[in-house]
């Protein structure tokens, strides 16, 4: 899925009244990701294409490939860890995000 | 001029014929004392049909103003009531439609908070809201109950204020007192309040999200926006208040004044105590006390320049809180202190508080907060041990 960036922040002045959003679902733009401290890496050698990464990513930002197996979307993922929590083959490592 | 016929009506009546004239389209409230008159005064209108609305029974007041922010998001003309510990629970939304800028009216019979548990009238409720971003306005009788939420309305959804609009009049010594009034024709008011459009409704046709959640790189430009429109709203209200004026013969002003014009000492009143307080100033003024007085009808926004005009040539301000703030005194004394703080520092300001927890305030009170506040003035001692001077309290 192809996301637009987030906006920059507007000024007072640019605001609808009352905040009011004109455009639906701009609330795809918001880059939770970037609230993230731990990333989910997989080692998909172990993995058995199960979904339960899937199933309890409560962002629902856990994609299906081609293939079969799963990836985290980071522009949404939070890094939670709930992924590699429920992983049955421990695929998923939350690994410490570095400052770039 | 007054156009209308003069009849008997106690406060909350006179409320619920503003808002049948108003043509309010839901009504979203729950009963507390001394509120619900207007409630049950309004559902009894709907009911015989002499009002077309929605009238939404809800489970408390939190709910009542959920209702409320609905209607009103959708484009309706609402209205709720409340009081004391109602506003209380109603709190936690009274802040939505100020930032959503959606225009509710409501109306307020204030009343004293708990505890002790108590009915009764004082301004602890009204003072809890100061913050909530919604313009207040103060009522001292009947006529002004009618009159101030009859240009609610108008206010409120002017396009250039859309803002929730908040009535308060005295719990008791207005909603449950009949007094003589004008009530205008349904046709004058109907014509004062137009229809009106809100920019943004909810409308499937053009769909838009309200009330979205504002990250800290969006919530201070958010409330700078609604801070300076909330500023800006005064003009609306005074050229609202003026062609009420014009149209009915009956004039409001943000700071309105009795026997001002050579007065040296003046009393500070809000509400229903107002108008005891022009009879103690008459007494006052037989004794050779050159005293006026001054009501603060616009309580937010808070009329700064008009109230450093009334009080630009005094010596001596009497405030009179009808409501605590625990360890600091007054609340509307602290407001009046911040409002003169950088122009008149030399005015002599003593504060009491009275009339609390529907205590009535007598001539004999004003009079001797005045002769209290003269003896302070000139000694500059006070005997009190804490800071809120209160007026009547029993040893």
């Amino acid at each position: 899925m192809e996301v637009k960036m987030a906006e920059k922040p507007k000024g007072w002045k640019d605001l609808k009244l009352g905040c009011v959003v004109t455009e639906p679902g701009s609330a795809s733009t918001s880059k939770t990701g970037e609230w993230r401290s731990e990333r989910p890496v997989r080692d998909n050698t172990k993995c058995i294409k199960c979904g339960a990464c899937y199933i309890y990513c409560p962002e629902a930002c856990i994609n299906e490939d081609e293939e079969g197996f799963f990836e985290s979307d980071l522009y949404y993922c939070k890094g939670c860890g709930i992924c590699a929590h429920e992983c049955p083959r421990g695929v998923i490592t939350m690994v410490e995000e570095e400052e770039e | 001029m007054t156009k209308g016929k003069i009849v008997g009506l106690e406060g909350s009546f006179a409320v619920a014929e503003a808002v049948r004239m108003a043509n309010a389209d839901v009504i979203s409230a729950y009963p507390i004392t001394p509120q619900t008159h207007i409630v049950e005064r309004l559902a009894e209108m709907i009911a015989d049909g002499e009002l077309d609305a929605e009238f939404i029974c809800v489970e408390s007041e939190h709910s009542a103003m959920s209702a409320c922010v609905g209607a009103s998001a959708a484009g309706a003309r609402v209205f709720t009531c409340s009081a004391g510990q109602g506003l209380e629970l109603m709190h936690e939304v009274l802040y939505i439609p100020s930032s959503m800028r959606l225009p509710v009216v409501a109306v307020a019979a204030n009343r004293a908070l708990s505890g002790p548990l108590s009915v009764w009238c004082d301004h602890s409720d009204a003072m809890s809201l100061r913050d909530i971003g919604w313009i207040q306005m103060f009522a001292e009788n009947n006529q002004q109950a009618f009159d101030l939420t009859v240009c609610a309305f108008k206010i409120a959804e002017a396009q250039d204020v859309l803002f929730p609009v908040m009535v308060h009049i005295d719990g008791f010594y207005l909603s449950h007192v009949i007094e003589d009034m004008v009530l205008p024709d349904d046709e004058d008011v109907a014509d004062f309040i137009p229809d009106y459009e809100h920019p943004f409704t909810l409308d499937p046709e053009n769909p838009v999200s309200m009330g979205c959640y504002g990250p800290p790189f969006i919530y201070p430009e958010a409330k700078k926006a609604q801070e300076v429109d909330f500023e800006r709203s005064k003009s609306k209200i005074l050229e609202t208040w003026k062609e009420f004026g014009e149209t009915f013969g009956r004039h409001y002003a943000p700071v309105e004044t009795y026997k001002m014009e050579d007065a040296s000492i003046a009393l500070l009143t809000m509400g229903s105590i107002s108008e005891m307080a022009m009879l103690a100033v008459d007494e006052l003024r037989a004794e050779g006390k050159t005293v006026g007085l001054v009501r603060l009808r616009l309580w937010r926004p808070f009329p700064f320049a008009e109230f450093r005009e009334a009080v630009k040539d005094l010596e001596l301000l009497v405030v009179l809180d009808r409501a605590l703030s625990f360890g600091m005194g007054g609340p509307v004394v602290s407001e009046v202190k911040s409002a003169l703080y950088d122009m008149r520092g030399d005015l002599k300001i003593v504060s009491f508080i009275v009339g609390i927890g529907g205590r009535d305030v007598t001539i004999k009170d004003y009079k001797n907060m005045v002769t209290r506040a003269l003896e302070e003035a000139k000694t500059g001692e006070w005997s009190e041990e804490i800071a809120a001077r209160m007026i009547g309290v029993r040893d």
